[in-house]
């Protein structure tokens, strides 16, 4: 059924309806909305026995969702930005311990200087983290990854993470196709824990591990989320079949069938490169667009396979890691080498900075670009700011 | 569906991880010896029947003291308990009243008439006992018990010996010693009265062994200068008239001096002021902290009213008068030395209590037997004299002269006899060290005075002290420390932090050694000192 | 404070004094000899265990016992148990204790437990947090004053004047100084929770009472208890349990209960001894009997047990002038 509801609405239903036993809200914008919103609902008594706890910290908030999810019981949170930070050894605690939690992360910048609006900053400081990280491109597709997510992570027995845009998403009003909890609980089957604490079989969760297994360990943690890959196209399909919708799965391929030219993204930018690309297709350009749903596990072969026939591919990207640029476009390079496809990083929308379709329009273009385009920079600013740090630093020698 | 690998780990899986090779010191429970125990002449279990006392049971309890010592009815009035003295309670809040609980377990056997099981087995072989007193009853019953025939002859009118001439009414009433000969007689045990053996050479080639226990017979000799006409009698034969011809004493004297500091000293004292004295003063050459008798027996004499005089000697008695030498004692060197000074009371009665020594005429004839410098019989470990196939022990020996005494020599010569004879040789046992007051941790303890006992003053000859009830036996037994041995505390096992103490549901304790990490908490725990730590590398 | 043996001797017999009893924590765990904290959460698990009838789950912050008592392959517990981090035990614990409200199952009881550290630092946001929302969990610290898992560093509960690897004394400087350190155990009964404690493995029986009654107690639950560590405060270790008692006999670790906020009962010391008697057999104190130092060294920690003894009214004598 069709509602018009803020993106942070529409995910708190869409959380609600996957009959969470658990969920931990602390607030940080620009998440707050979610978690304000199931609140309401598990008050409301739309979501029967589940218990809603105001925590102290994020911290506290995935610790208290591990301490729920190790007891048997399907939880949830919801954080952004400082708050990932804050609770980042939780994060990879949650997925050593192949607890199969969700977390909604509302994409945001971090600091210093503080900084509320969105990037990718806090989601690529958790790539390496062990959990799936799924990115939303629509307020619909965030819905519907989120029924995902609670399947995907139970069935992998690991976390995953929803990636939705601060802002853009979750303060953005837009139609949005709720399913029926009927639905839902055809797609969603109650939870089964692989292994939980219980009176009746007790075991020890969360053992120290010596050098002659860690390694094993975390090995097998890899070959379980690349394992995973097909997991998410499966549910991606079952969704599809359930649903009618594209929703999830490894990536959502745009006009790629002979495109010279492809553009490779993360979240809710693709909408907007999607419509410059319409409008560039249309004077007779080729391009397409991988808006990538499945940052982790990350679709290799699947992804090679798309883009190994265009000339050129452009990633567009809301983070980049400071002392060596654009991160997805790294892995996007690493991955073509020995193809001959010329990978041009763009890093744009860095604290909430605008993506324009006209400079996305001038930048993919312009074929002569070098290789690392940070769009949108204001280089009257920096040429201004840049020559005297710079001379500051070199003063002197070096003792 | 399969657990995650290494991060989720079945329970109790470390079970078979040997933390016991860690280990440099191990612990291990000892039996020590407790000090109650080495101390009894009579080479009492006194832990282990003070222990089943704790627990109600009193049957058993009296079943362990009858092992060692066949009165405990009469031990437990007229011993002089050297136990309580080295009790390690004694350091904490007052010595456990092993005594009294020994005297109510004994009383309570007599009151429900608990018989020893029938001796089934015979030696064939006759031994005599010659002297019914203490020693020579507790030979026989020993001696009995492995099947021997004994005959013990006792010059007396009735057996006893020193429980019955040497002791007053009031402390030990006929009936108990009654009853207690009445069950050794009952182990077939043949006691032959009014007849005295004068000499050993009468009766030595009519029995395979003989056990000679005369006691010391004759009153000591003191540097007192009694004048003709004077009323000095013996202790021993005012209490041998008593009980023998009451009459004799009916114009007792009204002012009584006894001489001595021990207890008979106090048992004549207080005699005599149950046979009609107005004034009883005993007479002690050094102070009251020094006198042998029991601190109770004096606190008891002073109640009734009697009168001590320290640091007098008497020099001499002239007819109703005697002159005393006061005297100085030098704490430190135990030197006694006359002041000079003098005094002289008006008396009517004085009674001598300054011990007894052995007639040494009844071993005439018999050369073999070795007579020392101070008239006491030597003997070996066996308790045989010079002779051979004859054995002595009591008072006539070297030695402490008790009652106690006389039944550990008797256990001790009934060993010796017994071997003589033919029987199994006895395995010398080897005695574990001592458990001393530091080797315990008494914060375990409750400070917890010794259960007491109302003392009645009663000038009669009727018996004044009464028992303990049940349950004050099991609340004083419950005092003992158990000093050496495990008594079931369970805090070994309780402190241990790598639960490498195993106790079993009947409540035995074992150290696990593929666990125990030897940090010695259990012994530094152990309230009564029944673990030592030693070391592994021995 | 009147002692008795374990077992049946003067005295109830203890949990751990029975046969059967629980083992919660299983021998052959990796805790070095002499470890109080073994033995004390041996103690207050089997404790709780034996009150709700095994129905408990036990969350643990990471630390000595953590440690000592988890690595593959080779667990010490027999209880269900879950380790996740050093500072969130409870929050874990909230989760877990969650999860059973959500599923209806309210007999099963959740414990959480970490050392001084966890609980006195890392873990106090989350444990503020917990006793905050009042959740059904109890919380045990194992105070052994300092940081003895990464080899005996400074933490909040470390006692003024005690030497660690990172308050090493020297010629002008005595150790954790003074004025430093906070009372955890107020700070929780400043919460209003409905239960608070301190025991010391030196009156387990003092010790088990307080766990089987805080255990059924809803709500949020503090219990610390006293670990001597013999590597930590340097003593023998066979001398566990006596330094535990000789800390509460002096003063400086008073054993009392909360409830809502208001102290309602201490257990008394019958025969109070000056700190030094507990100061000195430590090596952790050595520093304080020096040549060159001043008695007012030991009188910082003396007002201390003084302040004790007073506040929680330990002494019969004084309360009964």
């Amino acid at each position: 059924m069709f509602h018009q509801l803020e993106g942070s609405q529409a995910i708190a239903r869409a959380v609600a309806l996957c009959r969470p036993g658990v969920i931990c809200a602390y607030p940080i914008t620009p998440q707050t909305h979610i978690v304000e919103g199931v609140g309401e609902l598990v008050r409301d008594g739309h979501l029967e026995h589940c218990e809603f706890i105001n925590v102290e910290s994020e911290m506290a908030a995935l610790s208290v969702a591990i301490g729920s999810q190790a007891a048997g019981v399907r939880s949830y949170t919801a954080t952004s930005s400082q708050g990932l930070l804050h609770m980042i050894e939780a994060v990879y605690n949650a997925s050593g311990l192949e607890l199969p939690l969700v977390m909604t992360l509302g994409n945001r910048a971090i600091g210093a200087p503080i900084n509320i609006w969105n990037d990718h900053s806090d989601a690529m400081s958790v790539r390496d983290t062990g959990w799936i990280m799924l990115f939303a491109e629509t307020n619909q597709e965030a819905v519907d990854l989120h029924l995902q997510a609670f399947l995907i992570a139970e069935k992998v027995s690991c976390p995953v993470m929803v990636c939705v845009d601060g802002f853009i998403l979750t303060h953005a009003y837009e139609r949005v196709d709720i399913p029926s909890q009927e639905e839902v609980d055809e797609f969603l089957p109650p939870y089964t824990p692989r292994v939980s604490l219980d009176v009746d079989d007790p075991v020890a969760i969360g053992a120290m591990v010596s050098p002659d297994y860690f390694f094993e360990v975390r090995y097998l943690a890899h070959r379980r989320q690349m394992d995973s890959l097909e997991i998410i196209c499966c549910v991606a399909e079952s969704f599809w079949k359930k649903f009618g919708r594209d929703s999830g799965g490894l990536f959502h391929e745009y006009h790629t069938d002979g495109a010279e030219t492809i553009v490779v993204t993360l979240g809710s930018v693709a909408g907007t490169i999607k419509d410059v690309v319409d409008e560039l297709n249309a004077s007779g350009e080729k391009f397409g667009v991988i808006a990538l749903t499945s940052y982790r596990p990350f679709p290799a072969d699947s992804l090679k396979n798309s883009l190994k026939n265009a000339a050129r591919a452009i990633v567009v990207e809301k983070a980049f890691a400071i002392g060596i640029g654009g991160i997805l476009f790294q892995e996007i390079e690493l991955l073509m080498k020995n193809i001959n496809v010329k990978i041009v990083s763009v890093v744009a929308g860095i604290g909430g900075r605008s993506i324009t379709k006209s400079m996305l329009r001038e930048c993919f273009l312009n074929k002569n670009s070098g290789e690392n385009v940070f769009l949108g920079l204001n280089e009257d600013i920096v040429a201004k700011e840049y020559v005297p740090m710079k001379s500051h630093s070199c003063e002197g020698n070096v003792p | 569906m399969p657990k995650p690998f290494a991060t989720v780990l079945e329970t109790a899986t470390s079970l078979g991880n040997n933390t016991g090779s860690w280990r440099t010191m191990r612990p291990e429970y000892v039996n020590e010896l407790p000090p109650c125990n080495a101390t009894c002449p009579a080479g009492e279990n006194v832990q282990l029947w003070l222990s089943l006392a704790m627990a109600g049971k009193f049957r058993e309890a009296w079943e362990i003291i009858m092992r060692d010592n066949p009165f405990p009815a009469i031990m437990g009035r007229v011993c002089y308990h050297s136990c309580e003295k080295t009790c390690n309670r004694g350091l904490f809040d007052g010595a456990v009243n092993i005594n009294m609980i020994e005297k109510s377990i004994g009383d309570i056997a007599l009151d429900s008439g608990w018989i020893l099981p029938r001796v089934t087995s015979s030696s064939g072989k006759k031994v005599c006992v010659v002297g019914g007193g203490p020693g020579g009853l507790a030979a026989a019953y020993f001696l009995a018990k492995l099947g021997h025939h004994i005959t013990v002859y006792e010059a007396h009118a009735n057996p006893g010996g020193m429980m019955r001439y040497g002791v007053p009414r009031y402390r030990l009433p006929s009936k108990i010693i009654d009853a207690e000969v009445k069950r050794i007689k009952d182990l077939g045990v043949k006691i032959v009265c009014n007849k005295k053996i004068s000499h050993l050479k009468d009766i030595i080639n009519d029995f395979d062994a003989v056990y000679i226990s005369i006691g010391a017979q004759v009153a000591s000799k003191s540097d007192t200068v009694i004048k003709k006409g004077s009323c000095v009698i013996d202790a021993m034969d005012l209490f041998q008239k008593l009980e023998d011809n009451p009459a004799d004493l009916a114009h007792f004297g009204k002012k009584v001096f006894v001489y001595g500091g021990g207890n008979t000293a106090i048992d004549a004292a207080r005699t005599a002021l149950r046979l009609g004295a107005e004034s009883v003063k005993i007479i002690y050459r050094r102070t009251i902290n020094n006198m042998p008798a029991h601190e109770t027996e004096i606190s008891d004499a002073l109640m009734e009213g009697i009168e001590i005089l320290c640091l007098r000697t008497i020099n001499t008695v002239d007819g109703d008068q005697i002159l005393l030498d006061k005297m100085n004692y030098d704490e430190e060197f135990g030197i006694l030395s006359k002041t000079g000074e003098t005094e002289v009371w008006q008396v009517d009665n004085i009674i001598f209590a300054v011990g007894q020594t052995l007639d040494t005429t009844f071993f005439d004839g018999i050369s073999d037997i070795l007579i020392s410098e101070n008239g006491a019989i030597e003997v070996d470990r066996n308790m045989m004299t010079g002779a051979t196939g004859v054995f002595a022990g009591g008072d006539i020996v070297p030695g402490k002269r008790s009652v106690t005494n006389a039944v550990g020599h008797a256990k001790k010569a009934a060993k010796g006899i017994d071997e003589y004879l033919g029987g199994a040789s006895e395995v010398p046992i080897v005695k574990n060290a001592v458990a001393h007051f530091k080797k315990l941790n008494t914060i375990y303890f409750k400070k917890d005075k010794r259960t007491n006992i109302l003392r009645p003053l009663n000038l009669s000859f009727e018996e004044i002290l009464p028992s303990y009830t049940n349950d004050e036996i099991s609340r004083e037994a419950s005092r003992c420390f158990s000093c050496g041995n495990c008594f079931h505390c369970d805090n070994c096992y309780g402190h241990c932090p790598d639960n490498a103490i195993r106790k079993q549901q009947n409540g035995s304790l074992t150290v696990n050694y593929d666990h125990c990490k030897g940090c010695g908490i259990c012994a530094a725990e152990c309230p009564c000192g029944a673990i030592r730590m030693v070391s592994e590398e021995k | 404070m009147s002692n008795f043996p374990l077992g049946n001797i003067g005295g109830t017999p203890t949990v751990q004094s029975d046969f059967a009893r629980p083992n919660s924590l299983t021998g052959g765990h990796r805790g070095c000899q002499g470890c109080g904290e073994a033995l004390g959460a041996r103690c207050a698990i089997d404790a709780a265990h034996q009150t709700t009838g095994g129905k408990i789950l036990v969350v643990n912050a990471t630390g000595c016992l953590e440690v000592f008592s988890c690595c593959f392959p080779e667990n010490s517990w027999s209880v269900p148990w879950l380790h996740s981090l050093f500072g969130n035990a409870p929050a874990v614990a909230t989760g877990v204790a969650a999860a059973l409200r959500s599923r209806g199952q309210d007999s099963i009881r959740v414990i959480a437990q970490g050392g001084d550290g966890a609980t006195y630092d890392i873990g106090m946001g989350c444990l503020s947090g917990m006793f905050d929302r009042n959740d059904d969990v109890l919380y045990i610290c194992y105070d052994n004053q300092a940081y003895m898992n990464t080899g005996v560093q400074r933490s909040g509960a470390t006692p003024p004047l005690a030497r660690t690897a990172t308050t090493l004394p020297n010629k002008s400087y005595l150790g954790s100084d003074p004025q430093t350190g906070k009372n955890l155990p107020e700070i929780a009964m400043a919460h209003g929770i409905p239960y608070v404690a301190t025991a010391s493995i030196g009156n387990i029986r003092d010790l088990e009472q307080k766990v089987s009654r805080a255990i059924n107690i809803r709500g949020s639950r503090y219990i610390q208890i006293h670990v001597p560590c013999p590597l930590g405060w340097g003593y023998p270790t066979a001398e566990t349990i006596r330094i535990a008692r000789l800390a509460v006999q002096c003063g400086l670790y008073p054993l009392f209960e909360g409830e809502y906020g208001k102290l309602v009962g201490s257990t008394p010391v019958e025969e109070p001894i000056p700190v030094e008697s507990y100061l000195r057999p430590q090596r952790r104190f050595a520093h304080l009997f020096g040549k060159n130092v001043s008695a007012n060294a030991v009188g910082v920690l003396q007002n201390i047990a003084n302040g004790n003894m007073e506040k929680y009214r330990l002494n019969w004598e004084i309360l009964d002038a």
